[in-house]
């Protein structure tokens, strides 16, 4: 089989996973080898869906033995198969590398033969890169649930990030759709990871050569709309994840309907809102300093789709407004919708200098269109700013709704008899 | 006493640019105009031709440590970005320095300081972009490059691309500014140069090959069903997309070319 045509279905085989991110490592390059990573991580391009790809995303193989549902590699299904061989993924790698076209190897695999043998053969891709061609970009590499511990830390000592998949928030829903997968074998790498990654980092804090596991963390990803969970349930376990297995990332991934086994409806398009807006109540998360309970309770266990989930919490909490800009703290200021991390840094930084107006934070980039409700400037609300409290709602509303997708308009008709 | 309103003529370098501080500030004139020898325009205000003095433009440079880090950062890079006027704004902010120090990073509301701020933004912005975006073709054993930027972002990644083919021979060439970065393998292996004629060989087999396979998975890679091209357009403006491999027609142009020019 020719390389176009494996990597044609390889890639095609890799492209539902949702995380493509080349972060959290800043590694310079290094005479006599090739390549380097950016703390920020960088996009190298921007696929026809909007989605960035900053790695080459293939999978080792899709012959696999499993016979998940929600899977387009599930045993069952009637599709090509092929697999590289370390060789030829890395000669492609190496040279995708070298011309800019990518930041680095996502390495993933449909389970061959059993998890052990499926992980030393990414071992062995990884190794050839690392040692032979002395690869220093990014290397993502997905752990295979079941595979020997021993195995996982030989894959780790050689990636970058490491990532398993939490697949489904529940584990009906997993019995359900992924018979073959438990919620266990999924979890019990997942601290073996984590641990891993301690311990790295303890070892490098007395011995600068120590061997370095994952040292870009690792991240997971579940699959959103298959199963009936609310927002509340995956956030809530979004934030057991962060806590307890101090992930860098969860990523959603909205439902695409690839089994005939899995009923829906006819018009079913995938929840692509209802991810944003999880997206967004995952930054809440990690850069705003709110927990899962703040952003939803039992009455509200979903996501308002009309709006993000910060002007939401601040609709639901008005007794905390308004905020004075030039008091405040930082943590304060990161509630106030509009205001993001970068414009609260920069009131911090501005307002030593002097008191600040209205016209001042528009120059700082807060965007004043959301946030004029909820602040003063030295104890003045906006100039003629007159505004009710459900008429903030409406306001908020509309300020989004271009941004959404507007409904399909509709012929209306003069002589309808349903009337 | 207010300082005499003159038009200044220099060179246009960087160099120049930093002497005409030193002369402006010694001979208390405050410039209003900045000419090049090019510019074929004349002026109503006294003009001065300023010779460019290695050693003055130094002493200027290394007065800039006293903005601190913040300060001196935008001091430097404001003359690589594409700011209209750049050179009488980057006077303004620096007269804004000399006068506040180190409080100048945090004067975030003076509208020179945003002005300035700004135009340095939108030029890391740029170069960080040009970091994913730049594509390189292997044309005989060297790598070869094109962009098209608005700002002169080659200083910037200059650092980046060296250090991460430390054993490649590359050239990026900048097409908007007629420059161009090149590097060999070894210790400050590198240069930036003006170019004119930027004419490299057609690619080979093997080049062309890797151009189908990076296209076929770049086509791959999209899912159908979340088709969002407005998404693409506000991540990646169709401006870089003239260079980029994966939205070429033609397989055998030595680079990527979608315009003729």
């Amino acid at each position: 089989m020719e390389l176009l045509d494996k990597l044609n279905i390889l890639a095609d085989a890799a492209k539902y996973d949702a995380a493509c991110t080349s972060s959290g490592l800043d590694r310079s390059g290094q005479a006599g080898a090739v390549g380097s990573t950016m703390l920020a991580g960088c996009c190298h391009s921007f696929s026809a869906d909007g989605r960035c790809v900053t790695l080459l995303k293939v999978l080792q193989t899709n012959v696999c033995i499993y016979d998940c549902q929600y899977c387009v590699n599930r045993r069952s299904n009637d599709v090509p198969r092929a697999a590289f061989t370390p060789e030829e993924l890395c000669e492609l790698t190496i040279g995708f590398y070298r011309r800019n076209y990518i930041e680095g190897l996502f390495l993933s695999s449909a389970v061959i033969q059993n998890p052990d043998y499926t992980t030393e053969l990414m071992i062995r891709t990884l190794r050839i890169l690392r040692e032979k061609h002395r690869f220093g970009g990014y290397v993502h590499a997905k752990a295979i649930p079941g595979a020997d511990p021993l195995l996982t830390r030989r894959l780790g000592l050689l990636a970058d990030r490491m990532s398993i998949n939490i697949e489904l928030p529940s584990s009906p829903s997993l019995a359900l759709l992924a018979p073959d997968k438990k919620k266990e074998a999924i979890l019990t790498p997942m601290g073996q990871i984590r641990d891993g990654i301690v311990q790295s980092k303890r070892e490098l804090a007395v011995y600068r050569h120590a061997p370095r596991f994952a040292p870009a963390g690792q991240s997971t990803q579940m699959i959103v709309g298959a199963t009936p969970e609310s927002d509340r349930h995956i956030l809530t376990l979004t934030q057991a994840l962060y806590d307890r297995y101090q992930l860098k990332r969860v990523f959603y991934s909205a439902y695409m309907p690839v089994s005939p086994l899995v009923p829906v409806a006819e018009d079913y398009k995938p929840p692509l809102l209802r991810e944003h807006r999880l997206y967004q109540a995952d930054w809440l998360l990690r850069y705003y300093h709110f927990r899962a309970e703040e952003i939803l309770d039992e009455d509200q266990p979903d996501l308002d789709p009309r709006l993000d989930p910060k002007c939401c919490w601040a609709l639901r909490h008005l007794e905390f407004f308004p905020v004075e800009v030039n008091r405040a703290d930082y943590e304060t200021l990161l509630r106030v919708p509009g205001l993001g991390v970068r414009s609260a840094r920069r009131i911090l930084r501005a307002r030593r200098v002097g008191p600040l107006n209205f016209e001042g934070l528009k120059r700082l980039g807060v965007v004043l269109k959301r946030a004029q409700y909820f602040l003063t400037c030295s104890g003045r609300m906006m100039t003629g700013l007159r505004i009710s409290e459900d008429g903030l709602l409406r306001h908020l509303v509309s300020l989004e709704a271009p941004a959404l997708a507007a409904p399909m308009p509709e012929q209306l008709s003069l002589f309808d008899s349903a009337v | 006493m207010p300082w005499t309103q003159i038009a200044c003529q220099y060179d246009g370098s960087y160099s120049g640019f930093l002497s005409c501080v030193f002369d402006c500030y010694v001979n208390r004139e405050e410039p209003v105009e900045f000419h090049t020898p090019e510019d074929m325009c004349c002026s109503l205000y006294p003009l001065r031709t300023v010779e460019t003095d290695e050693t003055h433009a130094r002493r200027v440079y290394l007065s800039f440590g006293k903005f601190g880090a913040e300060g001196r950062r935008l001091a430097v890079r404001t003359f690589l970005t594409c700011l209209p006027d750049k050179e009488l704004w980057l006077w303004r902010y620096l007269c804004l320095a000399y006068e506040q120090g180190p409080g100048v990073g945090r004067n975030l509301t003076n509208p020179t300081v945003d002005r300035v701020r700004k135009a340095v933004w939108h030029l890391e912005h740029e170069a960080h972009q040009y970091k994913g975006f730049t594509r390189f073709s292997e044309l005989d054993g060297v790598l070869v490059g094109e962009i098209e930027p608005k700002n002169r972002v080659l200083p910037l990644l200059r650092d980046h691309f060296c250090g991460r083919y430390p054993q490649e021979r590359f050239a990026l060439h900048d097409r908007t500014h007629g420059e161009a970065l090149f590097h060999r393998p070894g210790p400050n292996g590198w240069a930036i140069l003006p170019v004119e004629d930027f004419s490299p060989n057609p690619a080979g087999a093997e080049e062309i090959a890797y151009r189908k396979l990076w296209r076929a998975f770049y086509d791959t890679i999209a899912i159908e069903g979340r088709y969002n091209p407005k998404c693409r357009m506000t991540n990646m403006p169709k401006r870089y997309w003239a260079m980029m491999t994966e939205f070429q027609k033609d397989w055998d142009t030595a680079l990527p070319e979608l315009r003729t020019r």
